[in-house]
C-alpha cells in the first residue's frame, strides 16, 4: 500500500538510522508516560506559564508545514521548472511537520484521552476547533497529493487532472493553517504581547524562512548521501526565497519593537524587556533571544553577499543559522513572553524540564523517521521513473481493473 | 462496480472529513442560540455579582477566613508550590490587581495591601469563548460561569485567555492534598482546570456563597445585579466602585469599594 515496500529495502546505514530513531521515539514516549502518571507537574509549566515549549514547538512546526507553499506556489502557479523535482519533498515535509505540530498539541493536554471532545462537542467559537480542522485537512490534502503524484510517476503516466485542483487548494490552505494558528494567540484581550495584528504575517515570514532553510539543508543532505538529486537550479532559487523571507522576518520584529518602545506603553514593552534584557531579575531568556538575533543577522550577511551564498560550505551554515534563529525565537522563547508578566504582574520563570525535552526529542525523532521513510519512497519512485524503464507501459496496462 | 482497496480507503477518508464538517455546522447553529451574549441581552434574567468592600477587608490584615472556608467547601487542594497552587479566591497586592489606579503617592493603606480576587463571572467571558469543547459556559439563568470537569480536556486555553488569572490547572492529582474532604462536593483529578463557581451548589439551596457567609466583617455583598432592589445594586448606586480591567470589555461582575 502507498508504495511502502520501497521503504523496506535499504542499506545497513539506513537500518541503523531507523533503529536509532526508533530508540529515541521510545525514550520520548517513556518520558510522556511518566509526565502523565505524575500529572503535568514535572514539565516545568506553572499556573502563570500554562503553555510552554510544546506549544511553541507546535507553532514552529505548523510554520514548517505551511512553508511547503514556497515550492508549490512557484512550481504550479508560475511553472518554475527548477522546482520540478524538489516540490514533492516540500509537500512531504509539510505533511510531516503538521502531523508533528498536532502531536505537540496532544502531548500538552491534561486529559489526552478526552481530546476527541473537540470533535464530539465542536465549539466553533474556539480557534482550537478551527485549528484542528485545518491542520488535519492539510495533512490529508498533502497526503493525497503526494500519493497521487508519486503513483502516477511510478506508473509512468500523467497524474489525474483533478489533482490539479487539490494542489491549487493546498496553497491558500497552507496560508490558512498558520493564520489560524496565529489567531489562537492574537485574539486574546488580556495578553498584549500576543494581541498584535502582525502576528499572523510574522508567523508566515518566520515559517517561510525556517522552511526554505530546512529544505535547502535537506536537499544538500540528500544529494550528499547520494539518495536523490533535485537538479542544480533548485538550491539557488530557494536561497533567493530564504533571503527575502529572513529580511521580512527581521523587518517584522523591528516593527513590533518600534510600536512597543516608541509608545512606551508598559503592557507592550514589558514582555519584550523580559526577552531582551530581563524583567524583575529573571534573565534566563536573554541569551536565547540575543543568540537568535545574532544568528539571524549572521545568516543574512551570508545570504546577501553573492559570493558567500553560493559557497558550498557557507550556504548550509547560513541555512542552519536561519533555522536555529527562528527555532530559538518562535519555537522556544516567544511563548513565555506572552505570559510574562502574568495578569497579576508576577514574573514566573519557566524552564522546560528534562522529561519535557525528552518528549520534544521523541516527537522530533518520529518526524525525522517519517521524513526518512517518505523521502526514501519518493526518491525511489523518482529515480526509477527517471531511468525510464516504466515510462513505456501504457495506461491500460497499469490500471487493468479500470477499463471494465 | 469493482472497488479497489485503495479507492475504498480514499472514499473513507473523504467521507470522514465531510462528516466532521457537517456536524460542526449543525453544532454551530445550536451554539448560536445558546450564546452567552444573547442570554445577557435579556435583562429579566439574573446576573449574580459581588461587591467587595476593601476598607472593611483591610480592617483585618492577614485574615484568610473566606479563602479557608471556600477551599474547604470545594475540596480545593492545599498545594504549597506556587507554580502548581490552586486558588478559587485569594489575595493579591492592590497595585497588581488595579495597576491602572497605582501611583507613587498612593494611600499608604493600599500600597502593597492585598485585595481579594476571584473569578469575575464576566458578562462576556473570554474563557468560555475559547474553550474548544464547551466544558466551561455561562449559565443563562444566573450568569455564573461554570465548568464541567468531565468534559475538560486540559488544554489550558481558558487559563491563557482569562485576563484575571482566575483559573487554575491541576498539575497533579489533587486528592492527596485535600485537608478535610467535603463529601457533598466533587473532587477533581489531574489534568483539568477549575475555578470559583459562585457556590452554585449553595445557591441552589438558597444559601449565599460561603465566602460571603464566613467573612467576619461582612466585607462581601452578593446579589443579583439585574434586580434594582438588591443589596449589590444599592451599594453600586451609592458611590464609586472599581472593576478589574473593565477596558477589555469582558464586563466583570466583581466590584470593589476602595
Amino acid at each position: 500500500m502507498f508504495m511502502f515496500e520501497k521503504a523496506l529495502v535499504g542499506s545497513r546505514r539506513y537500518w541503523i538510522w531507523v533503529g536509532f530513531l526508533l530508540g529515541v521515539i521510545l525514550f520520548g514516549f517513556h518520558a510522556y508516560v511518566r509526565e502523565h502518571e505524575l500529572g503535568l507537574m514535572i514539565t516545568g509549566l506553572s499556573q502563570d506559564v500554562p503553555w510552554g515549549l510544546d506549544i511553541a514547538q507546535f507553532a514552529f512546526f505548523v510554520g514548517l508545514g505551511a512553508s511547503a507553499v514556497v515550492l508549490v506556489l512557484p512550481y504550479y502557479l508560475h511553472n518554475w521548472k527548477a522546482f520540478s523535482k524538489v516540490t514533492v519533498l516540500g509537500e512531504i515535509l509539510g505533511m510531516v511537520a503538521v502531523f508533528m505540530a498536532m502531536l505537540f498539541i496532544f502531548v500538552c493536554m491534561g486529559q489526552p484521552w478526552r481530546v476527541l471532545n473537540v470533535l464530539l462537542y465542536p465549539h466553533p467559537n474556539s480557534l482550537i476547533f478551527w485549528d484542528l480542522s485545518v491542520l488535519s485537512g492539510y495533512v490529508l490534502i498533502n497526503a493525497v497529493i503526494t500519493v497521487t503524484v508519486l503513483s502516477a510517476e511510478r506508473d509512468g503516466v500523467a497524474p489525474p487532472r483533478w489533482i490539479k485542483y487539490v494542489i491549487l487548494l493546498s496553497i491558500p490552505w497552507a496560508i490558512s493553517i498558520h493564520t489560524v494558528t496565529a489567531f489562537i494567540f492574537s485574539g486574546l484581550a488580556g495578553r498584549s504581547y500576543f494581541m498584535t495584528a502582525i502576528l499572523a504575517p510574522r508567523f508566515l515570514a518566520s515559517a517561510f524562512t525556517s522552511g526554505s532553510a530546512l529544505l535547502i539543508l535537506l536537499v544538500l543532505l540528500l544529494r550528499r548521501l547520494g539518495v536523490f538529486d533535485v537538479g542544480p537550479e533548485a538550491v539557488p532559487k530557494l536561497t533567493g526565497i530564504v533571503t527575502y523571507c529572513m529580511l521580512v522576518n527581521v523587518f517584522f520584529i523591528v516593527v513590533e519593537l518600534f510600536t512597543a518602545f516608541y509608545s512606551r506603553i508598559p503592557e507592550e514593552t514589558e514582555s519584550f524587556k523580559y526577552l531582551f534584557v530581563g524583567l524583575d531579575g529573571t534573565t534566563n531568556w536573554v541569551p536565547v533571544m540575543w543568540l537568535s538575533i545574532l544568528l539571524a543577522v549572521a545568516s543574512l550577511v551570508v545570504f546577501l553577499v553573492p559570493r558567500w551564498r553560493t559557497h558550498p560550505r557557507l550556504l548550509p551554515l547560513a541555512c542552519a543559522f536561519a533555522f536555529v534563529s527562528v527555532w530559538l525565537e518562535k519555537g522556544f522563547a516567544w511563548i513565555v513572553a506572552g505570559f510574562t508578566p502574568s495578569p497579576l504582574g508576577v514574573v514566573t520563570p519557566y524552564r522546560p524540564t528534562w522529561p519535557e525535552w525528552s518528549v520534544v526529542l521523541g516527537i522530533w525523532a518520529l518526524g525525522t523517521l517519517m521524513l526518512t521513510v517518505f523521502y526514501k519512497i519518493a526518491a525511489a519512485v523518482k529515480t526509477t521513473a527517471e531511468a525510464g524503464y516504466v515510462t513505456a507501459i501504457t495506461k491500460d496496462a497499469v490500471y487493468p481493473g479500470r477499463v471494465a | 462496480m469493482k472497488i479497489t482497496r485503495k479507492q475504498f480507503l480514499k472514499l473513507g477518508a473523504g467521507s470522514l472529513v465531510a462528516l466532521s464538517g457537517a456536524t460542526a455546522v449543525a453544532e454551530r447553529a445550536a451554539g448560536d442560540r445558546a450564546s452567552p451574549e444573547k442570554s445577557n441581552a435579556a435583562s429579566a434574567r439574573r446576573q449574580y455579582a459581588m461587591v467587595i468592600d476593601t476598607r472593611k477587608c483591610l480592617q483585618r490584615p492577614g485574615c484568610t477566613q473566606c479563602m479557608e472556608a471556600c477551599h474547604q467547601a470545594h475540596n480545593v487542594p492545599y498545594i504549597n508550590n506556587p507554580d502548581h497552587k490552586i486558588d478559587w479566591i485569594w489575595k493579591a497586592p492592590f497595585q497588581n490587581v488595579f495597576e491602572s489606579y497605582d501611583s507613587p503617592y498612593i494611600q499608604i493603606t493600599l500600597k502593597n495591601e492585598p485585595v481579594l480576587v476571584l473569578c469575575n463571572h464576566c458578562d462576556k467571558p473570554p474563557c468560555v469563548r475559547v474553550c474548544p469543547t464547551g466544558a466551561t459556559w455561562k449559565r443563562k439563568e444566573d450568569g455564573i460561569v461554570t465548568m464541567d470537569w468531565h468534559r475538560c480536556i486540559g488544554c489550558k486555553y481558558c487559563i491563557v485567555a482569562c485576563p484575571y488569572g482566575a483559573r487554575s490547572f491541576n498539575f497533579t492529582d489533587p486528592r492527596p492534598y485535600i485537608k478535610h474532604l467535603n463529601p457533598n462536593f466533587p473532587t477533581r483529578h489531574e489534568g483539568v482546570v477549575e475555578k470559583c463557581d459562585f457556590c452554585a451548589e449553595r445557591l441552589a439551596g438558597d444559601k449565599p456563597p460561603v465566602c460571603v457567609e464566613t467573612c467576619p466583617v461582612k466585607a462581601i455583598t452578593f446579589g443579583d445585579v439585574n434586580d434594582p432592589s438588591s443589596d449589590v445594586r444599592k451599594l453600586l448606586g451609592a458611590g464609586l466602585t472599581l472593576r478589574r480591567r473593565p477596558q477589555l470589555g469582558t464586563g466583570p461582575n466583581i466590584y470593589y469599594i476602595v
